[in-house]
């Protein structure tokens, strides 16, 4: 009852505005539904595999109609995400605002507590896939196993073996540092902007080793460019069935790359299960299922409260291993 | 001949009359995006790439490259009539375009960008053709130290530019360098010239917002300041005859127009660099190059020539590095290849082995996309010219109101609108006091990029700075920025000697 007397006032003072606002009301009092173009934020640059992801979305949105209005990505890649997290403070309550994030999501505000995020005050969409990685080497190095390649490096000394990865503290330096304790070994580890660049870097011997994720190498591996020791998962890759985990071998060294959607703090709960809807739909969809299982990733969906939940003890395992890197106290 | 084979198989694909079609609908859709201040091909591409499901790969990828295409042509076409840039890439043509129309010699600085662009790309895309592979090898030789190399000869050709004041050309750099420094750090994250703590300082500083408002906003309050009020406009004057003589005088740039497309491509498939740094690289070349370096900025057309071919040039050059490693070399690639791997593509080696007739059909329609955009260019020429008859009481709110748009659109912040205002004022001021802009837009540019280079290589080296001359490919460049920089104290010291 009280409901209805707020529709009426509110369509009085609609009245009083014209007739655009009116009819935005109304549609607003069916089912929500965006009333102009949906800024879907990246927290990468362009053309890594985070932002790769979100366009391969944006696509099988735009394909298959999922919406009824575009959405437009764009990049804010600054500072590991900070500039997407950042941003995204800023839109608290717009419902026109959703964001594809990476692990950085957690380790980004760990380390730079100065942009003042809170990833619990986000609205969860939806998670849509975990990532994996794996340990390469260039195909013309004579390393083939994990124990060829612990000598190696042990050999090469920690100054010259040189290890590239996406950013500093973040998932391809945390991969470093754990292959470094779990094996007793040194290595210089060196910062690029994308996956796909590091992946370029080893191709072209710029690099001894890489964690790249399977999509940024998998062209590299096919040429016969590019060799895989070993995979950071509980069990074998399917496009890779030779070969081996980690933990086949004794090493507890299991790390994932989460791609999810988060929206801004205060999003109406109307428009939260709009965006959930396209993204269950996206997880459903012919085109998803096909990219993830040629480029090996597993699919996970995962929404609502169960996400945040998700995020929170993610948040809190990261925490633990930025500080046994020493990046936080 | 196994190339020609391909190549004509690909012709075949491309004048199929569906791709045909796309081909002249993109080139032409391309033309105005690039020429609209703000949506630059990056923008075009986006927007459009859902059309492109519903046609074929082949067709779709021809249609978009179109696209691209079209829009390095078209991005000169602002640069040169209103003094903004239309795209990012066509920032350096605004140098001498701009003063060219002023003159009265819009037609000819129009008829310069659509011909070297012409030329840039057919050299990129026969260049292309024969060589794609083994350069896709030669990129693959550049680490950080031999990326950062690079940027120092691009560097050193601006310092280098005999005719410019040298110690206002370095402030210039450095207001440049500063500038580019704002935002978060490239390797650590941390925070750095967070100005009154706005969060819009996190993202850095877009160089397209300075260079909009210092060659946009800053060319009004120039204009009206010079002319006290009474602007006068130079009768410009059309006509399909005054066009054809203008291409015929352009065989007098010929030199310009070959080397730059060479530097251009050669930039181009670094997956470091892409079409805006090229551009720059080569204005900087020609100029350093010229027998008369004191022309350029004021009307030169050499100044035109040289980053419009070498645009082109790079634009191929960065679909290298996108098909056969699968990164891309500009931001527009980077959609390119969403669009790929959404039409079941994989960029890669191997892409030239599986998907030949994809490739080969790009590569043909690469061709005819220069040919048709010259054409098309050439005939709305006359058309652009009739605009600048336009009043300047008409014109400069209009220039006014599309570098707003045109700063706001990429980023969808009125942060920037704010600093292109700012920057407007101070890109004035800085006239004034006769310092070169040129160096400060070259160094917002290369400044990230410079420093992330540099911090990579001293990370691989352990802080050893004997490894830019060690490594044989960066000692070689590292030799031609001293000889760069070293090319006006020579030429000061021999005026000196025969003044004696």
């Amino acid at each position: 009852m009280r409901k209805l007397v707020l529709k009426s006032v509110s369509c009085g003072i609609a009245l009083g505005l014209g007739l655009g606002l009116i009819s935005s009301m109304q549609t607003a009092a069916a089912e929500w539904k965006p009333q102009k173009p949906v800024e879907f934020v990246i927290m990468a640059g362009q053309g890594g595999g985070a932002d790769r992801l979100a366009r391969l979305i944006q696509s099988i949105i735009e394909k298959n109609d999922f919406s009824n209005q575009p959405f437009i990505p764009i990049n804010k890649g600054g500072g590991s995400g900070a500039e997407a997290l950042r941003y995204l403070k800023d839109k608290a309550g717009d419902p026109h605002v959703i964001m594809a994030t990476l692990n950085s999501l957690y380790t980004t505000p760990l380390r730079n507590p100065g942009i003042g995020v809170n990833i619990e005050e986000y609205t969860p969409i939806a998670r849509l896939a975990e990532d994996t990685f794996v340990l390469w080497v260039n195909s013309e190095s004579d390393i083939k196993t994990i124990d060829d390649y612990v000598a190696a490096v042990k050999k090469a000394g920690p100054e010259k073996w040189v290890m590239g990865g996406t950013g500093t503290g973040q998932e391809d330096s945390l991969v470093t540092a754990m292959l470094q304790k779990a094996y007793g070994i040194q290595m210089t580890y060196v910062p690029f902007k994308g996956g796909g660049t590091v992946a370029k870097n080893l191709v072209g011997k710029q690099l001894n080793s890489t964690v790249n994720n399977p999509s940024e190498q998998l062209g590299f591996f096919e040429a016969g460019r590019s060799r895989p020791i070993a995979a950071f998962t509980p069990e074998r890759i399917g496009v890779f069935p030779d070969v081996p985990t980690f933990k086949e071998m004794g090493q507890d060294l299991v790390y994932f790359m989460q791609r999810s959607v988060v929206a801004p703090a205060g999003m109406p709960k109307d428009a939260q299960d709009f965006y959930v809807d396209v993204f269950r739909k996206v997880n459903e969809s012919k085109e998803w299922k096909e990219y993830t299982s040629k480029k090996a990733l597993n699919r996970a969906f995962l929404t609502g409260d169960d996400l945040m939940a998700y995020f929170v003890a993610e948040r809190e395992k990261h925490r633990v291993l930025l500080k046994e890197m020493g990046e936080i106290k | 001949m196994d190339i020609l084979a391909q190549l004509a198989g690909g012709f075949a694909t491309s004048f199929e009359p569906l791709n045909f079609g796309l081909l002249v609908l993109g080139c032409t859709v391309g033309l105005f995006v690039g020429a609209l201040p703000g949506l630059g091909s990056v923008n075009g591409v986006a927007i459009l790439l859902p059309i492109t499901f519903f046609v074929p790969p082949t067709g779709a990828i021809i249609f978009l490259a179109a696209i691209y295409y079209g829009a390095m042509f078209g991005g000169a076409i602002s640069s040169i009539m209103l003094g903004i840039p239309g795209a990012s890439t066509a920032v350096a043509t605004t140098f001498d375009g701009r003063p060219m129309a002023l003159k009265g010699d819009a037609h000819k600085a129009l008829v310069a960008a659509a011909v070297a662009s012409f030329v840039g790309g057919t050299i990129a895309v026969i260049l292309f053709t024969l060589f794609a592979p083994p350069l896709a090898e030669f990129a693959l030789k550049f680490g950080p130290a031999e990326n950062f190399a690079l940027m120092v000869v691009a560097f050193a050709t601006f310092i280098g530019l005999s005719g410019d004041d040298i110690p206002k050309t370095i402030l210039s750099i450095l207001f440049g360098l500063i500038l580019s420094a704002v935002g978060l750090d490239i390797i650590s994250g941390q925070p750095r010239l967070i100005f009154f703590d706005l969060p819009g300082f996190y993202k850095g500083i877009s160089f397209i917002v300075l260079a909009i408002g210092i060659y946009g906003i800053g060319e009004i309050l120039w204009t009206l300041d010079s002319s006290k009020g009474k602007v006068e406009i130079a009768q410009h004057k059309v006509g399909f005859r005054l066009v054809l003589q203008a291409v015929f005088d352009l065989r007098k740039t010929w030199r310009t127009m070959g080397l730059c497309s060479l530097l251009g491509y050669f930039v181009g498939i670094l997956p470091a660099a892409g079409a805006t740094p090229g551009s720059l690289m080569a204005y900087g070349m020609a100029k350093s190059l010229s027998k008369n370096p004191q022309n350029y900025g004021k009307g030169e057309i050499n100044g035109v020539v040289a980053p419009e071919a070498a645009n082109n040039a790079a634009s191929t050059g960065s679909m290298l590095p996108m098909l056969t490693l699968g990164i891309p070399g500009s931001p527009t690639t980077a959609i390119l290849l969403g669009g790929m791997i959404i039409w079941g593509l994989e960029p890669g080696p191997l892409l030239f082995i599986t998907n030949e007739t994809f490739v080969w059909g790009l590569i043909a329609s690469l061709y005819s996309a220069n040919l048709v955009t010259l054409i098309i260019n050439l005939a709305f020429i006359p058309l652009f010219i009739w605009v600048l008859r336009t009043p300047f009481a008409i014109l400069a709110p209009i220039i006014f109101v599309l570098s707003l748009v045109g700063g706001y659109a990429p980023g969808a912040s009125m942060h920037d609108v704010w600093l292109i205002l700012v920057f407007g004022i101070a890109g004035y001021l800085l006239r004034k006091l006769n310092y070169p802009m040129a160096p400060a837009v070259l160094a917002i540019v290369l400044g990230p990029l410079a420093e992330k280079y540099f911090r990579q290589a001293m990370i691989i080296s352990h802080g050893d700075v004997m490894t830019f001359v060690e490594r044989p490919l960066s000692a070689v460049f590292v030799g031609a920025a001293l000889v760069l920089v070293s090319m006006p104290i020579i030429s000061a010291l021999k005026r000196r000697r025969s003044l004696v």
